[in-house]
């Protein structure tokens, strides 16, 4: 298993253990179970854990599939550098942020499952991975043509030969239109 | 929507039958549970909860018991082969094993939420009315039969100072519980797309907690801890009458003569669900380990650019058919991995080869190993073929094959197999047009591919039969240099980039206007429409089947078939 970035999995398996814990957390300070303040903690620390780790990171080799509308919560992990990016503090929040949590029922799934990712986060940290975050690429030009056209024209026909369009056209354009014309993107052909 | 249903009925109606049981499963043991006098004073205890739990419990084991089938690749191998005289749209509908495994699997871990929610409410419930000193109904079912050897209790929980987290642990319907939905857990993260895709391995070996889960679910019900009242003691206590008095129960009263009730457990169910499934996966595997013991000989290998190995080999015994793929194991580069590869030679060929390309762990190091050259080739274990779409190519009078890179491996071993049949004259060929798209990115891939193109443009033209096969080739990562060569050689007769009589197509393909033309060029004909390729191209494809395909069944249809790995 040479390749494999075990933050990735350890990623998913976090943020579902977040998602446990906020049910779990729910149910109990809902139905006002004994001892129903750990649930209330436990939707708390579940929300948190669900906003840590919804950016997914970047990964080293190929291309990474971004959530939908990661990129403002991006943003805020980033800002906290190495404290985000390094592994081992992450392995070592999850680890210590599911104690709690285990005194109740309702919510001891969610502390097994962050347990099990704090442990392959650790393994991420040991293997020397870190969070890097999925930059925005700039947008690209839309296509024309369905493609198959890379640059269309950009003057309405008729056009003058390409040497004097090098020119300032309002002095040397061989006419000049009646009526202003407005430059249309997809006009071609038609 | 008339297109859909034509194309997608027998799915949409698996679909419904399947999401009907579910909901009649679900409605008809809530209202057992929710209504029948038997579980009279277990909803004293513990409120419509029983209901939720047991219900979804019902749907659990229904759905435990779909999701091996999917998997069991030989019996559903097994079942095309027998479905030869069946339509078309039957067979085409065991290409979507996955999505439905995926499905039931979806709703396995919702119906599990719902479960493990209910059950929390009766843990606390059942503890709170244990603990319950006031002399309420609830307290006094709770003491019921609480020291006696007898099993008629009915409250599990006999301690009056434990927790709902201690009593789960030390049951074993909690135990097998809290295990079987860890492994549930780590299965679904580990089988998202991102990671089954990126890391393969991951998702491998995590999926075997299966052996788990089933194991557990089996193990889950023994105790019995979900209690009813016995059909005997009902005979002598009914439930509606003497609840309203229960400090004189057990006593002689002038009014109404009330026992004691007893109670007694449900027994445990679930392995009748999902017995006979594990029994045929247990009898897929064993299968497919003695198909793998049999002896692979490699014949040949061949190294192409672009970083793709070509294996021929032969097995005793094996026979394929086209477009069929096989799963292959190399102890040397990992004992327990076994990948699928689709089959590039013809049947009529003495051996059976596949073209492997760089894609992953796996494959890369069973790519150096074989460039090693070691004296002694690395030892090869093959299981199948196992069949999907594109053996019903030549069911098609006429059939539109789109291949985007190395997709185009099930269609090498189609057009391999036109061409022996042309050599040997086979006149009863259903088929009687088929165009052909290869989509790629560089000329490199190409290379091992123009040797069949290029002798079977021969062969047609030898044969007479010039317009039988239409290949059209798109080059779709083309630059300004290659552009401008093809220009600058425009009037030569063979293609500059691959040497052939047909030109190579720039760009994508405009998948309106080739849909138009054969649907005009074929008004009465059913066309099947064969991809291997990226999700993308498998949408607009099929959408151009549904637009081009006339209600009409006297008029042209397009039947689209997907390949998935």
């Amino acid at each position: 298993m040479g390749r494999i970035e075990w933050a990735m999995w350890a990623n998913e398996q976090a943020l579902a253990s977040g998602l446990i814990l906020v049910t779990g957390g729910t149910v109990a300070v809902a139905a006002q179970f004994k001892g129903w303040q750990f649930a209330a903690y436990a939707i708390v620390a579940g929300v948190f854990i669900c906003l840590l780790e919804y950016p997914r990171g970047k990964r080293k080799k190929g291309s990474t599939m971004e959530r939908c509308g990661q990129k403002y919560l991006t943003a805020v992990v980033k800002v906290f550098g190495p404290v985000t990016r390094n592994y081992y503090v992450r392995a070592i929040l999850h680890a210590a942020l599911a104690v709690p949590a285990g005194f109740l029922l309702s919510t001891i799934l969610g502390t097994a499952c962050l347990g099990i990712a704090s442990a392959i986060y650790l393994l991420a940290a040991i293997r020397g991975e870190e969070w890097n975050p999925i930059e925005q690429k700039p947008q690209e030009r839309p296509q024309v043509g369905g493609g198959t056209i890379k640059q269309p024209p950009t003057m309405p026909p008729p056009r003058p030969p390409p040497e004097t369009r090098k020119k300032q056209p309002a002095e040397e354009a061989s006419q000049e239109n009646p009526i202003p014309v407005t430059i249309e993107v997809g006009g071609v052909g038609r | 929507m008339g297109n859909w249903i034509v194309n997608h009925w027998f799915p949409a109606v698996v679909i419904a039958a399947w999401l009907g049981l579910n909901v009649f499963l679900f409605v008809y043991y809530f209202l057992l549970f929710d209504r029948d006098k038997k579980f009279y004073y277990t909803r004293v205890l513990l409120g419509s909860a029983l209901a939720w739990a047991r219900a979804s419990a019902k749907c659990l084991n229904f759905n435990s018991m779909l999701i091996l089938l999917p998997v069991c690749r030989n019996l559903l191998s097994f079942l095309r082969g027998t479905c030869s005289c069946c339509r078309r749209t039957m067979r085409k509908q065991l290409d979507h094993n996955l999505t439905f495994h995926k499905l039931v699997a979806y709703t396995i871990a919702l119906f599990t939420a719902v479960h493990i929610i209910a059950h929390l409410c009766n843990f606390e419930w059942y503890n709170d009315s244990q603990q319950a000193a006031d002399g309420s109904l609830s307290s006094i079912l709770s003491n019921l039969h609480q020291d006696e050897e007898s099993n008629k209790w009915l409250n599990p929980i006999h301690s009056n100072s434990t927790t709902p987290a201690y009593v789960t642990f030390t049951t074993i319907p909690g135990l097998t519980g809290v295990i079987i939905t860890v492994a549930l857990i780590l299965m679904v993260t580990s089988s998202m797309e991102f990671i089954r895709r990126s890391y393969f391995e991951v998702f491998w070996y995590t999926h075997h907690l299966f052996i788990i889960y089933f194991a557990g679910l089996v193990i889950h019900g023994i105790a019995g801890l979900v209690r009813g009242q016995t059909a005997e003691s009902l005979n002598k206590h009914n439930p509606e009458h003497c609840a309203q008095d229960p400090t004189h129960w057990g006593r002689k009263n002038k009014h109404s003569h009330c026992e004691e009730p007893e109670f007694g457990s449900i027994p445990a169910e679930s392995w009748q669900w999902v017995l006979a499934p594990i029994v045929l996966y247990v009898f897929e595997r064993v299968l497919r380990f003695w198909r793998s013991q049999q002896r692979v000989v490699v014949t040949k290998v061949v190294v192409h650019p672009s970083k793709v190995l070509e294996l021929q080999m032969h097995k005793k015994g094996f026979s394929m058919e086209v477009g069929q793929y096989i799963f292959i194991n190399c102890p040397s580069v990992s004992c327990l991995e076994w990948h699928p590869f689709t089959l590039t030679s013809a049947p009529e060929e003495d051996f059976f080869s596949v073209h492997i390309r760089a894609a992953g762990d796996w494959t890369e190091n069973l790519i150096d190993t074989f460039q090693q050259q070691k004296p002694k080739t690395p030892r090869i274990a093959v299981d199948g073929p196992f069949g999907t779409a594109s053996e019903d190519v030549f069911q098609y009078e006429v059939a539109m094959l789109v291949g985007a890179g190395i997709g185009v491996t099930p269609f090498a071993s189609v057009l391999k197999s036109i061409w022996y049949k042309f050599q040997h004259a086979d006149q009863c060929l259903k088929t009687k047009k088929i165009y052909f798209y290869w989509l790629c990115r560089d000329t490199g891939a190409f290379a091992w591919f123009n040797d069949l193109l290029a002798s079977l443009e021969r062969e047609m033209e030898e044969s007479g039969k010039a317009g039988f096969l239409n290949c059209r080739l798109f080059l779709t990562g083309w630059d300004n240099s290659i552009a401008g060569q093809a220009a600058f050689n425009f009037d030569k007769d063979t293609d500059v980039v691959t040497g052939l009589k047909q030109k190579t197509f720039f760009g994508r393909p405009m998948w309106s206007n080739e849909f138009s033309a054969v649907a005009t060029a074929h008004p009465r004909s059913v066309v099947g429409v064969f991809l291997c390729g990226p999700q993308a191209l498998a949408k607009s494809l099929q959408k151009c089947c549904h637009q081009y395909s006339s209600l009409d069944p006297r008029k042209v249809k397009f039947y689209f078939n997907k390949e998935n790995f």
